[in-house]
């Protein structure tokens, strides 16, 4: 009896820690939201991995009942299978959104580079007020 | 205004902009000169400008996609009908100019001339160090067999393109090492082109844009851009905006 008592003591301390990573998660990734220092869109996923870490902790059985009906046998291994798979995921989600990034980022110095070249001749060869008239147009044509 | 743009895109070139843009108006003053600074920490632009030559400022270094890009889109927008990109390293003799043009205007089924080291084996001149050169017969290997064409330099940065080469380049350009994989995306929007024999110098300063130690992430990058390339679907028909696939990150 008094093996079981310190078993149920330490599985409840551990729950314990791991209770409180899970909320620690969810109110960083709150707190980084609400000073607008994380876009709700990539803050999502991160929510959900917290509270997945935290309904882990409190529903005890859950993991092992999962694990062992996905023919896992050792609940910690499907655990960190499916962390594994979770970080892995976040990951090329955010090579692909570095990648977007980068493109855009291209797109608008170039822009730059021309738009900066077509007002140094602009007030290099041309009169500003000559040349005021004729822009508005010239500007539809080219974004057309 | 003339018709037909020289890009010269340069990083760092203080010292040879000014003579390469010289150099080009004086051996092809049908051509109107557009360095692309690609966000040199030099005076390059500042030489470029002195020289006669339009100037292209980027804010910061994009690479040399993203630079000759940028002169494209400028050619594009200001209605160019040719354009032929020349390193402003010194690397590209402005004189073969005439020779890149007089096959483009003979043959008018044909998109882009590009000026090859390899295609005359007896001919002088600069070839790049023997270790680049086993790299650039291997690219040469895989284009010709993807394009069924014979490419021998592929890694050429002196050609000359038509509008509608122009009209795709401005659209859509690779981004690092982008010669190798131009020529494929020539090939894939059904667009013609060709080699011209001509003898480079080796470049009179700065340096490559490619240090060995980064040979082997060009030689994968681009081996891995040319097999993903063989995947995406050929346009039947240029002037057809491309499709979603076929951005370039």
């Amino acid at each position: 009896m008094n093996v079981a008592v310190t078993q149920l003591s330490a599985a409840l301390g551990q729950r314990v820690e791991v209770v409180a990573l899970a909320a620690a998660i969810c109110v960083l990734i709150f707190e980084l939201v609400r000073r607008k220092h994380l876009m709700e869109k990539y803050a999502i996923l991160w929510l959900v991995a917290g509270v997945t870490v935290l309904v882990l902790a409190l529903w005890k059985g859950l993991l092992t009942t999962l694990s062992h009906a996905a023919g896992i046998y050792y609940p910690p291994a499907a655990l960190f299978a499916v962390a594994f798979l979770f970080v892995l995921v976040m990951l090329v989600h955010f090579s692909v959104a570095v990648s977007r990034l980068s493109d855009q980022n291209k797109i608008l110095a170039q822009r730059l580079a021309l738009l900066q070249q077509r007002l140094e001749q602009q007030s290099d060869d041309v009169p500003p007020q000559a040349d005021r008239a004729s822009e508005p147009q010239d500007e539809r044509s080219r974004t057309s | 205004m003339n018709r037909n743009l020289a890009i010269v895109p340069s990083y760092n070139e203080a010292e040879a902009i000014g003579a390469t843009v010289a150099s080009l108006r004086r051996w092809a003053p049908e051509f109107d000169v557009l360095v692309v600074d690609d966000g040199s920490v030099d005076r390059t632009a500042e030489r470029a400008g002195e020289a006669g030559a339009m100037v292209l400022r980027l804010p910061y270094n994009l690479g040399i996609g993203g630079a000759v890009q940028c002169g494209y889109i400028y050619a594009q927008e200001h209605d160019y009908e040719v354009a032929v990109q020349v390193d402003g390293d010194g690397q590209h003799d402005p004189r073969h100019i005439h020779s890149l043009l007089g096959l483009l205007r003979d043959d008018p089924t044909l998109n882009m001339v590009t000026g090859s080291r390899f295609l005359d084996p007896g001919a002088d001149g600069y070839r790049s160090s023997a270790v680049r050169r086993v790299g650039i017969r291997l690219f040469a290997r895989v284009v010709s067999l993807i394009t069924g064409q014979r490419v021998t330099d592929p890694t050429s940065g002196f050609r000359m393109t038509d509008r509608s080469g122009i009209e795709l380049f401005a659209r859509d350009y690779p981004r690092d090492y982008p010669e190798v994989e131009a020529i494929l995306l020539m090939h894939a929007h059904r667009l013609r082109s060709r080699e011209i024999a001509v003898v480079m110098a080796p470049r009179l300063t700065g340096k490559s844009a490619i240090s060995s130690t980064q040979s082997v992430y060009y030689m994968v990058k681009v081996l891995l851009a040319l097999f993903v390339a063989m995947f995406r679907t050929r346009p039947i028909k240029e002037g057809t905006p491309p499709p979603a696939g076929e951005r370039v990150t």
